[in-house]
């Protein structure tokens, strides 16, 4: 059997190899995404000097894309949260290996949404007004406090672990990194020597940050979906909002972890570290998820509708029969139940077809957020003709600006900073070898004393390990 | 007694009495109506010297050992060495991780200038007007017997030097119940519990002790949360670079004519407090053919339309006044008696009202216009 060390020393290689090699197609996409960035960065200084004119947006639906997207990135971060926190706190010993990309979408995920808030002002430059004069009974406080609190958070708790995977590619890139490299990775480990001092801090640190962060995420997507429903509309009156956007985010955020880990699996050969277990797991989460906003979905509508209160009838009529019924319909049928029904079909649990439900279901809760935001403000308040919204191109640039902004981000830190926590899964490893060694002798032993055959394998029927 | 149990209740002793001497300074600060920097700490050293006094008083009969070790330090150093570093490290880690973002910036900035809040506006008869507006629309007939549009519409725009296509009072066109419509104009309500103003995050909108809601253009960032949240569609956003006309340019901005316009900011009626005060009517009181709308004050209970005086409280009840939404709890400020518009001749049946149009933006050219 391979020693830990040799298990170890092909981990470290297979981490450090993005930020050895780096290839043709990575510059080209690199470029790619840096266009698309530049084009929404053009766009964006347009509206800038034009106003919001260049939108599609009036005073009738007075937020539309921008709102979307901050909703959907902000529920994109909860990747990082459930995977790391969640699962850590309940042991699963499974996720170690997915859990620095998780987090690492987290934080950038906050970056790119916590961005669209921003892009979507009247007067972007009058930012610095919230701070100034923020008001604490205004939900647009509650979510710049809470996305900056999640933001530290996830950045501390994207941080702590990674301190002596940093400090190894301190030790380990020095032949062949230029020297401000160097300079970095010294500063950000911190002088991590690994000894058993700096490793029951770092344990304690990330345990307390664990705990707190859990909280935190809730807090976050609950007071995103206050905006809305602090507000007098119809559609957007619900007591529910609040957990159905934090399932929701979830719901999302595990689709997206599980896109990304599958073009990192493939594009930097992890297949030995991330295996189709993983996706498995997170694919039957993904489905749980599921299952909980069809319930919440149920839940929400029922209600409305049985009672059909006034305006009830406008408000279904345009989701389920008239202008957003595809949107409805294709998050409902596309993003909801596909990952439910996918992981009930054996033919089609394999990871091809939980990265396939993981597409429907980020497409899907793309389409949610958007009819979420453009439904609530069309309802008539007083009698006039509802008005329509069309996104602009300018919308639409910023829009593919985010998105390639947040693949960028990505892209970027693949290249720097170590993708997997070479740290964790090594002392998981470690123990877990530690453990069947004991566990071989206990039972060779036990094996000769019964029956003197020194050399049976433990499970005789399955053949055993050759 | 296990670690994690003493360790909790050290904290708790230890964190106690300086939680208390905050508070009760930042209290005591509160209720003296005290705002700078200098009060505040004056107070902080008062309250923290008893309470550390207190502390010490109380150690020397339960806390030998802290005593103890404290021959020879003053009150202070008894406080400090109650809370151990590691307590105070993650003290301030936790609050700084929660405060940090942004917490106690504004306040601290207040604090530091010594900041005072402007004293409110009063009127000058030393009562607080409540201004209020009643709306019969058994004379409101969508200015169909003049042959113009919505005269009300036209007059505000004019006044406001209103960007197409904002409205401020809309008359709008309304099924009745049975046969025919009836006409409604629609200022804001003036809310007494304005979700507007509940949920703007810079206090841009306010409300006035007068009754008003106004806008702050000048602070207001644009991020129209309050539009979504106004449940009678009266707010209006300067999508584009509204048209101004020259002379506009030369006046001081002025929030309660919210001229000149400024981009990316959110506007509405303002109920014309400046023509109140200097003893006019609102514009759009004043152009009403049919003398309509009333203005006037709750306090004094008196309201008129140009013509004629009414007692607001007895003119209201008498014809069965309404409020818009009056489910939703937001106490406007403008009240409606029933109709439409028979009593000049208008029937129901004829239906129909023209355009409004923004002829005086032809005199500002180069700003946009937007649809609505
Ligand atoms: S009518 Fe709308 S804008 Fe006017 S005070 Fe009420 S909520 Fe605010
Ligand atoms: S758009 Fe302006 S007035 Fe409205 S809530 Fe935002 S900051 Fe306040
Ligand atoms: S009260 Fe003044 S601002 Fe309001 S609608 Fe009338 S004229 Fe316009």
């Amino acid at each position: 059997m391979e020693s830990v060390n040799d298990w170890q020393a092909r981990l470290e290689d297979t981490t450090l190899d993005p930020a050895r090699k780096t290839t043709r197609n990575y510059y080209a996409f690199l470029f790619f995404l840096l266009a698309v960035t530049g084009w929404g960065v053009y766009a964006y200084s347009l509206q800038v000097r034009r106003g919001l004119v260049v939108t599609g947006m009036s005073d009738r639906i007075s937020w539309g894309l921008y709102i979307t997207m901050f909703v959907f990135f902000i529920g994109i971060s909860h990747a990082g949260t459930l995977i790391s926190a969640i699962l850590r706190v309940s042991h699963a010993g499974w996720r170690t290996p997915v859990t620095r990309m998780a987090e690492f979408i987290t934080a950038v995920a906050l970056i790119t949404g916590a961005f669209f808030v921003i892009v979507d002002l009247g007067r972007p430059d009058r930012l610095i007004n919230v701070l100034v004069f923020g008001r604490w009974q205004s939900p647009i406080v509650w979510d710049v406090l809470a996305v900056t609190t999640y933001l530290t958070a996830s950045v501390v708790y994207l941080y702590l672990p990674m301190v002596p995977d940093l400090a190894f590619f301190r030790d380990r890139q020095a032949p062949w990194v230029s020297r401000p490299k160097h300079m970095l990775y010294r500063i950000l480990a911190i002088n991590w020597r690994g000894t058993s001092d700096q490793k029951r801090h770092l344990r304690r640190a990330i345990s307390i940050m664990m705990i707190l962060i859990i909280p935190i995420a809730v807090s976050v997507h609950t007071v995103v979906s206050w905006i809305f429903a602090m507000t007098l509309r119809e559609a957007w009156n619900s007591t529910i909002f609040g957990f159905f956007f934090v399932a929701g985010a979830i719901f999302s955020g595990i689709a997206t972890l599980i896109v990304v880990m599958a073009i990192l699996r493939r594009v930097y050969h992890l297949e030995e570290y991330i295996t189709p277990r993983h996706f498995l797991y997170l694919g039957y989460l993904m489905a749980a998820m599921g299952g909980v906003m069809i319930y919440a979905n149920l839940s929400e509508y029922i209600t409305a509708g049985f009672k059909f209160e006034e305006g009830t009838e406008f408000l279904f009529r345009q989701l389920f029969i008239d202008e957003f019924a595809p949107y409805f319909w294709f998050y409902f049928i596309g993003g909801l139940m596909t990952p439910v029904v996918f992981m009930f079909i054996r033919r089609l649990r394999t990871i091809g077809g939980i990265v396939t439900a993981a597409v429907f279901v980020d497409l899907g809760m793309w389409v949610e957020r958007y009819f979420i935001v453009v439904t609530g403000l069309r309802a008539p308040l007083l009698p006039y003709e509802p008005v329509n919204y069309a996104p602009t191109w300018v919308e639409w640039s910023i829009t593919a600006g985010g998105f390639a902004f947040f693949a960028l981000l990505i892209t970027l830190f693949v290249k720097a900073f170590p993708i997997m926590a070479v740290w964790e899964m090594t002392e998981e490893r470690r123990e877990e070898f530690e453990e069947m060694v004991e566990y071989e002798h206990e039972f060779d032993g036990e094996e000769i004393l019964a029956s003197g055959v020194p050399d049976s394998a433990p499970e005789p029927e399955t053949g055993g390990p050759p | 007694m296990n670690r994690s149990s003493r360790s909790l209740s050290e904290t708790i002793r230890a964190v106690g009495p300086l939680w208390l001497a905050v508070m009760s300074s930042a209290l005591l600060a509160a209720a003296a109506g005290i705002r700078g920097l200098p009060g505040l700490l004056l107070i902080t050293i008062g309250v923290g010297t008893a309470v550390a006094v207190f502390a010490r008083l109380r150690n020397r009969q339960t806390s030998q050992t802290v005593v103890a070790h404290d021959a020879t330090g003053g009150n202070l150093q008894v406080l400090l060495r109650m809370i151990d570093r590691r307590t105070a490290i993650r003290m301030f880690g936790m609050s700084a991780l929660f405060i940090g973002p942004m917490g106690g910036v504004p306040r601290a900035l207040e604090l530091l200038a010594g900041q005072q809040v402007p004293e409110e506006t009063q009127s000058p008869f030393s009562r607080i007007r409540q201004w209020a507006m009643i709306i019969d629309l058994r004379y409101c007939d969508g200015c169909q017997s003049v042959g113009s549009p919505p005269r009300c519409t036209a007059a505000c725009v004019e006044g406001h030097l209103l960007p197409e296509p904002m409205q401020w009072i809309e008359v709008f066109e309304d099924e009745l119940e049975g046969e025919g419509t009836r006409f409604i104009p629609i200022p804001c309500q003036h809310c007494q519990n304005p979700p507007c103003v509940n949920v703007c995050p810079v206090g841009a909108t306010f409300s006035t002790p007068e009754g008003l809601v106004l806008i702050d253009q000048e602070r207001c960032i644009g991020c129209r949360i309050c539009m979504a949240a106004c449940p009678y569609d009266r707010r209006f956003f300067n999508w584009g670079e509204p048209p101004v006309p020259p002379e506009a340019h030369l006046a001081k901005y002025n929030l309660e004519a919210q001229v000149p316009a400024l981009k990316g900011t959110v506007m509405k009626c303002d109920f014309c407090p400046d023509m109140v005060r200097a003893g006019t009517l609102p514009y759009c009181i004043q152009a009403c053919p049919n003398q309509a709308i009333y203005y006037g004050d709750l306090e004094e209970d008196i309201a008129t339309n140009g013509r004629q005086l009414v007692s607001m409280a007895a003119f209201s009840a008498e014809h069965n006044a309404f409020i818009l939404k009056e489910e939703l709890g937001t106490q406007p400020r403008v009240f409606y008696i029933p109709g439409h518009g028979e009593a000049v001749g208008r029937v129901p049946s004829r239906t129909g009202r023209l355009p409004t149009v923004w002829p005086w933006t032809r005199t500002a050219p180069g700003g946009d216009v937007w649809s609505r």
